[in-house]
């Protein structure tokens, strides 16, 4: 097997400007837990299904495990560690989801707040709770059965309106 | 009835009675303490922790289903650069002990690295530990494995017959057990009665299929020698000895440390191999040792499959619809071992009968063993199949006397006098008020309306369906379930026990210790910060809770089986109780005052009548801690209390076994109502109404508890819908991935509408019941119900899961 030469990778994650050598096989996934510690993005089938790893790439949800590190140089990455303030009060999205039971192991939880944050972004007033089913439908959750998630994007654009 | 509680059982030490109106915090929807850190990403599971030096371990899958190992080379796979070791059967030959086993079976050997043999597709074969995970993955493919391939074992009722190949020789045979359990007159009821129906049903493998998988981190430290090891499950911790057989080292050497997973639904219940093997490799290598299952991984390898049984099921009776008999005959197929034996079958004999008033019933019982993934635990743990059995036969049953099925439900349910209700295989229901439940949903639902909605929709040419399913959800195990079935038990323990530690440091702060699994997606915190609220009458999101070590955790079993919150809450309501007499006794000394008079108020202790006379529980814990000579006289310095509950109810089944005890006896019940309206050319099915009514005793949070209601609702539809393994005819997985085994998404669930009754348990601390696998037990029988209704012009009788879309073009086009 022949060795590969790192490459240097610079990348802007949530607003701090990173650069690492990196194998060009690494997934961004991997990258972002191992090479920056950011370990609040987690990887659930490593194959494009689950959407557990939803990250906000230059502002659109991208599966970070079905990009090389490689390929974001130059990007602005999102994770859920964006959040919350710098003391850990949790935003609005978040406070929705601890008042509307809309996790239970957390472990999907980190995706969905990512997607459900793009969803937001792009529909302040929160639409229909068709259209909120439709956007989080390429993030699995085995344990919430969904229902206290789309309750909980639903209350998240009420408090934004009401901001 | 009365009940004769065994003057061994646990007492509960709190102050509160079973089912207190008086309940300040216990029944409120207060928000999960555990979410905050897991909403900031800073959740900290399995794969999230680094150690120093820390290596990397990938296994070497088999991809044969049963095949002899002729020869192993290595060579090319050390010689990787990044690789540490590579490791083989032989090595855990020489260096291990097999895997431990509730079987009580020696024929059926289970060990770490497949010696010699390979019994399952994605058994592991070899495993490579290196620098990263991306060197022991390129590592795995530069193994050379030469298999002589066998032929595989796929069919259980073939595998049953003389001259089959054999799984495990040693057995010389694969029907690992069976048995016949018969109580009550079956016999004579089933020629009594005047009518009976036969149904033969299929139940599909699937599995809980967690988020994140399966996980342990290895950390062998030579100096002291002991052996920690971080895992995402840690049950019952006075088990854990085993795990310590299984490494060759003193059980005093092994430490393991519970870690959070996202998600178990029993894929995590007493999982050993997984830490068992990073624990393993860490002794070899010397250095810590990640291992971290991969979803292929996971799916093919995490010895925790779901039910796979085939059925011939026979219900007996009368023409006015009275149930009579019932008559089970299953052959499971639990593939290539059997680890927790037939204990899935001991808990469907807690309910068989579900909420109905049948006293008489055979339960028949063959264990098969093939060359497949071996079956685990799986929210509801096999009685959530039986209640899909069940269900069925009383929706034939209705069929046949063209009796609505409803009326033949309610007709035939236990009524509210008649607790506590022994069942006919000896378990006992505590209490319940099933029409109660009943008519609740029915109001909820508006069950006459959608009569006439579907009525009105199928002259539309609409294919619109109902399904009313009604389950019971026994709670708490004991562990007679698992050796109940053999008249000589090898090891026949009786415990089930829960602990909990409480201590008030100086300041005040009250910290509660917990000695099993860490949260996996339930909220212990939560409802432990409950009780202490109720019992202190101190804020709950100010109780710091932290969770114990095996070196350091009293007897705990952890969750599952619907236990968890029933059980810890009579640990902390007993250590809460010694707590507060402690307090009391200080406090009396120092106000001088009859500790009768004393109540815990405001987050401290004061006089009644007298708001003046109070101290913190700071001013008692400095007093317990730094004032000695303040203490009353013959008590010691020091502010913890600890309290081990062990499961209320429980007897041992008598030496005929025509008794099995109580062994699951807490028992919530549900009703589910829904309307389906099915899409015949495409097979999409669509909710119109869900609704469903639970009583799970006291509720300690009805928002949580909803939250576990839909999810395992949801998690019953993938199964009733979506979700099986499909092995083609050389035994490989061939959905061994998300993007050919299908999780429900948030497009293909309800939106549902949720109620609650509660009827306390009089033998539980508050009158708690466990509600964790409620949902999943009733989806499979609604969903068979509603898409048979809704396919009634086709004639369609459902036997059988998924009811997939494809089954359902089919049915539609007559095929």
């Amino acid at each position: 097997m022949s060795t590969i030469e790192n490459q240097l990778v610079t990348v802007t994650v949530n607003g701090r400007t990173y650069e690492r050598a990196v194998e060009p096989r690494k997934a961004l996934s991997d990258f972002l837990r191992e090479d920056l510690e950011l370990t609040g993005t987690h990887v659930a089938c490593e194959h494009g299904f689950c959407g557990v790893c939803n990250i906000l790439l230059d502002g659109q949800t991208v599966r970070s495990c079905l990009l090389f590190a490689v390929q974001v140089d130059g990007a602005s990455i999102e994770t859920v560690e964006s959040l919350a303030a710098p003391d850990g009060t949790l935003n609005a999205l978040q406070q929705a989801f601890n008042d509307n039971a809309g996790l239970q192991c957390g472990y999907c939880t980190p995706g969905m707040l990512m997607t459900a944050k793009e969803y937001l972004d792009a529909n302040p007033d929160g639409g229909t709770d068709d259209q909120i089913r439709e956007a989080i439908s390429g993030v699995l959750c085995r344990c919430t059965g969904y229902q206290q998630i789309v309750e909980s994007i639903r209350a998240a654009a009420s408090a934004g309106k009401g901001a | 009835m009365e009940i004769e509680q065994d003057p061994n059982a646990s007492r509960i030490a709190g102050d509160t009675a079973p089912g207190d109106a008086g309940l300040r915090w216990i029944g409120k929807s207060i928000n999960r303490v555990e979410d905050p850190r897991f909403l900031r990403g800073e959740g900290r599971y399995i794969d999230d922790i680094t150690l120093p030096n820390m290596l990397h371990a990938a296994i070497k899958r088999s991809p044969h289903a049963h095949a002899r190992i002729k020869s192993i080379d290595t060579s090319k796979a050390e010689a990787l650069p990044g690789v540490v070791r590579v490791l083989t059967g032989q090595d855990v030959k020489e260096h291990a002990n097999p895997l431990p086993s509730f079987s009580m079976n020696p024929g059926i050997q289970h060990d770490m690295i497949a010696i010699e043999k390979v019994r399952h597709y994605g058994e592991c074969v070899a495993v490579v530990v290196a620098e990263n995970r991306y060197i022991a993955e390129d590592a795995c493919d530069l193994i050379e494995i030469e298999y002589e391939v066998l032929p595989a074992v796929l069919d259980p009722l073939k595998a049953r017959e003389e001259g089959s190949p054999l799984v495990h020789e040693a057995l010389g045979k694969n029907e690992a057990y069976s048995r016949t359990f018969s109580f009550g007159e079956v016999d004579k009821a089933f020629d009594e009665a005047a009518r009976s129906v036969t149904v033969d049903l299929y139940w599909p493998r699937s599995t809980g299929m967690p988020m994140d998988t399966n996980g342990a981190i290895g950390d062998y430290d030579a100096g002291t020698g002991v052996l920690t090891i971080h895992a995402n499950s840690m049950n019952f911790t006075y088990f854990l000895w085993l795990i310590a057989g299984t490494l060759k080292i003193p059980s005093a050497k092994l430490k393991i440390v519970p870690v959070v997973a996202g998600g178990s639904f029993g894929s995590k219940f007493f999982m050993h191999k997984v830490p068992t093997f990073a624990g393993w490799l860490s002794l070899m290598v010397g250095k810590p040792v990640k291992y971290i299952e991969d979803r292929v991984t996971h799916i093919v390898n995490n010895d925790h499959a779901g039910s796979d049984r085939r059925y011939k099921a026979e219900l007996a009776f009368e023409d006015d619809g009275t149930f009579q008999a019932l008559r089970i005959d299953c052959v499971d197929d639990y593939g290539a071992y059997l680890q927790f034996g037939v204990g899935t079958h001991g808990n469907a004999l807690s309910q068989i009968c579900g909420p109905y008033t049948i006293d008489h019933v055979e339960y028949s019982l063959a264990a098969v063993l093939t060359n497949k993934n071996q079956q685990g635990a799986y929210r509801g743990f096999g009685a959530e199949v039986s209640n899909w059995i069940l269900e069925r036969l009383v929706d034939h049953a209705a069929h046949d006397l063209g009796m609505d099925r409803v009326e033949i439900r309610r007709k035939n349910l236990i009524q509210a006098d008649a607790f506590p209700y022994r069942t006919p295989t000896g378990n006992i229901y505590d209490s319940g008020n099933y029409p109660g439940v009943l008519d609740k949903v029915l109001a909820d639902f508006d069950y006459d309306y959608w009569v006439k909605y579907r009525d009105d929709a199928r002259k539309e040419g609409r294919h619109v369906g109902i399904g009313v399913v009604a389950s019971q959800e026994r709670s708490v195990f004991s562990s007679t379930e698992f050796w109940f079935w053999f008249d000589e038990p090898a090891f026949s323990p009786t415990s089930s026990p829960e602990s909990a530690s409480i201590q008030i440091e100086p300041t005040g702060q009250i910290v509660v210790t917990l000695h099993s699994q860490a949260m996996w997606g339930n909220s212990p915190e939560t409802v432990v910060s409950q009780v202490i609220a109720e019992e202190f009458d101190v804020d709950p999101t100010s109780v710091v809770i932290t969770y114990a070590d095996s070196q350091h955790a009293l007897p705990g079993t952890g969750p599952g089986g619907s236990r968890y919150t029933v059980m810890v809450s009579g640990a902390v309501a007993g250590a809460a109780s010694q707590m507060k007499d402690k307090i009391k006794r200080i406090a009396a000394n120092k106000l001088e005052a009859a500790e009768g008079d004393l109540e815990f108020r405001d987050g401290g202790v004061g006089v009644k009548g007298a708001p003046d006379k109070q101290l913190s529980l700071s001013d008692i814990a400095m007093m317990a801690y730094m004032f000695k000579l303040d203490l009353p006289p013959d008590m010691e310095s020091g502010l913890a209390t600890q309290w081990t509950y062990d499961h209320p109810l429980t007897t041992l089944p008598n030496a005929d076994r025509s008794d099995l005890g109580m062994f699951y006896p807490f028992v919530g019940h549900a009703w589910h109502m829904a309307v389906v309206e099915v899409d015949p050319g495409t097979g999409r099915v669509e909710f119109l109404r869900y609704s469903a009514v639970h009583d799970a005793g006291t509720v300690v949070n009805p928002k949580t508890l909803n939250g576990q209601i839909i999810g395992g609702t949801v998690q019953g539809l993938g199964t009733a819908m979506l979700e099986e393994y499909i092995y083609d005819d050389q035994g490989r997985v061939l959905n061994e991935n998300f993007e050919h085994y299908h999780l429900p998404s948030s497009m293909d669930v309800p939106t549902m509408t949720i109620g609650h009754q509660e009827t306390p348990s009089p033998y539980t601390a508050y009158g708690i019941k466990g509600a964790g696998e409620g949902g999943r037990m009733l989806t499979p029988a609604i969903m068979s119900a509603a898409v048979e209704d809704a396919l009634s012009p086709y004639g369609v009788r459902i036997t059988s899961l998924p009811i997939s879309a494809e089954q359902i073009v089919a049915w539609a086009a007559g095929d």
